[in-house]
């Protein structure tokens, strides 16, 4: 191999290793924010999801809302998902459902944890 | 001629006359019922006094054996000492309130047309406290819970017995009442009828929502959750004393117990249960 080749494909080795991480570490990053959703979600005084909802993993929930499952084909867009959590009350004025950003129960970085948790169910 | 004339020309001004109020208080009564008649059929008019033990066998059944030996027999006896001992003047309750104390209960809240305003059995108290020189009690719980308890068990066995007078400022005071109750408030956006009218049976995570008609014959209530609370373990409180709870828990701000607002809505809550038998105090979880 001339000196070239050896660059080249020492460059292109730490490249293809640089995306695995990349990628392995957007996949940790995503599970993190999950884990992290789920922890503001399962929480009494921020999201209190378990009030309402079933969730897996969850005890001693209510039965008000309809239970939290297929959300990705329930919700197949995500954004809608997080309008439904910011404010609920835009689809029925009505709805037991807190707005949970409207009335700033929970910061814009929580919805956007509670979001991706959510959505994974 | 003239007879049926008048009848009928009287029938139709008082028709038009009933179309410029949206509803009366006894075709919202009317309703009320039917509402919940229909959402729980298997359900007698006065099991509704019994809230969510009503509604769920399990729950039912621990409740059963608190009223075996209830926890709240021994505040209703301190409400009796309260009612038979005599003020420092040496007039005492029977003075402002009659001599049989089984006839107190089911008075109120009533409608008193000279102060304009809903009059309620703790406000009655207080105020025969004041007009002897005497303390008044705090609103919310301790002697005032315990002889309003008494009052209470002593017309166990009376129906409810609201009574709105065809006064406008009498009805005004029930119409606030009834928004009030229907009207969404504080942080979390909920209305009192949202959980006791609309989803009254189901579960807010563990706990079981209880139907608003038969919400009132059993205060002041004995709660478990207030007996833990308290050094003597006593749990007993009144009806505005939940009324606050309540609303801390929606994270809207409370009223002051015997405010206007939350007598206005006694006003309104006792009226729906008008014709249940009242079967205070009552244990809860």
């Amino acid at each position: 191999m001339t000196k070239a080749k050896q660059r080249f494909s020492a460059l292109a080795g730490s490249l293809v290793l640089l995306t695995g991480l990349l990628a392995a570490t957007q996949a940790q990053a995503a599970d993190d924010a999950i884990a992290a959703g789920k922890k503001i979600a399962f929480d009494r005084k921020k999201g209190n999801c378990l009030a309402c909802h079933q969730i897996e993993g969850g005890t001693l929930m209510g039965n008000i809302g309809p239970p939290l499952m297929a959300m990705k084909y329930r919700f197949p867009d995500k954004a809608k998902l997080r309008a439904q959590i910011w404010d609920a009350t835009r689809n029925n004025p009505r709805t037991i459902m807190p707005p949970f950003g409207k009335h700033r129960i929970l910061s814009e970085k929580e919805i956007d944890l509670v979001t991706e948790f959510i959505h994974s169910l | 001629m003239k007879k049926i004339a008048t009848l009928l020309l009287s029938a139709g001004l008082v028709a038009t006359a009933t179309q410029v109020l949206a509803s009366t208080p006894e075709e919202d009564l009317q309703k009320f019922r039917a509402y919940f008649q229909e959402k729980f059929p298997g359900l007698k008019l006065d099991d509704f006094g019994n809230g969510a033990y009503a509604l769920d066998e399990n729950k039912r059944l621990q409740w059963e054996s608190m009223e075996e030996f209830p926890p709240y027999e021994e505040f209703v006896d301190k409400g009796r000492e309260i009612w038979e001992k005599p003020f420092k003047n040496g007039k005492s309750f029977a003075d402002c309130f009659g001599p049989d104390p089984s006839k107190v209960r089911v008075r109120y809240p009533h409608w008193d047309p000279e102060t304009k305003e809903v009059v309620t059995l703790e406000g009655d108290i207080n105020k025969c406290l004041k007009e002897n020189g005497e303390k008044p009690f705090k609103w919310k719980k301790g002697p005032i819970a315990w002889l309003s308890a008494f009052f209470g068990y002593e017309a166990r066995g009376q129906k409810i017995n609201v009574e709105i007078p065809n006064d406008p400022d009498a009805i005004k005071a029930y119409e606030h009442g009834r928004h009030f109750f229907y009207a969404k408030r504080g942080q979390l956006n909920m209305a009192c009828a949202d959980c006791h009218v609309k989803y009254p049976g189901h579960f807010i995570r563990g706990n079981l929502l209880s139907p608003a008609l038969g919400h009132v014959t059993h205060f002041p209530v004995y709660r478990a959750k207030w007996a833990k609370k308290s050094k003597d373990g006593d749990g007993l409180g009144t009806l505005h004393r939940r009324y606050g709870g309540c609303n801390k828990q929606v994270r809207a701000r409370p009223f002051k117990a015997q405010s206007k607002v939350y007598r206005d809505l006694e006003f309104f809550h006792q009226y729906m249960s008008n014709g249940l038998t009242i079967n205070a105090p009552g244990y809860r979880e």
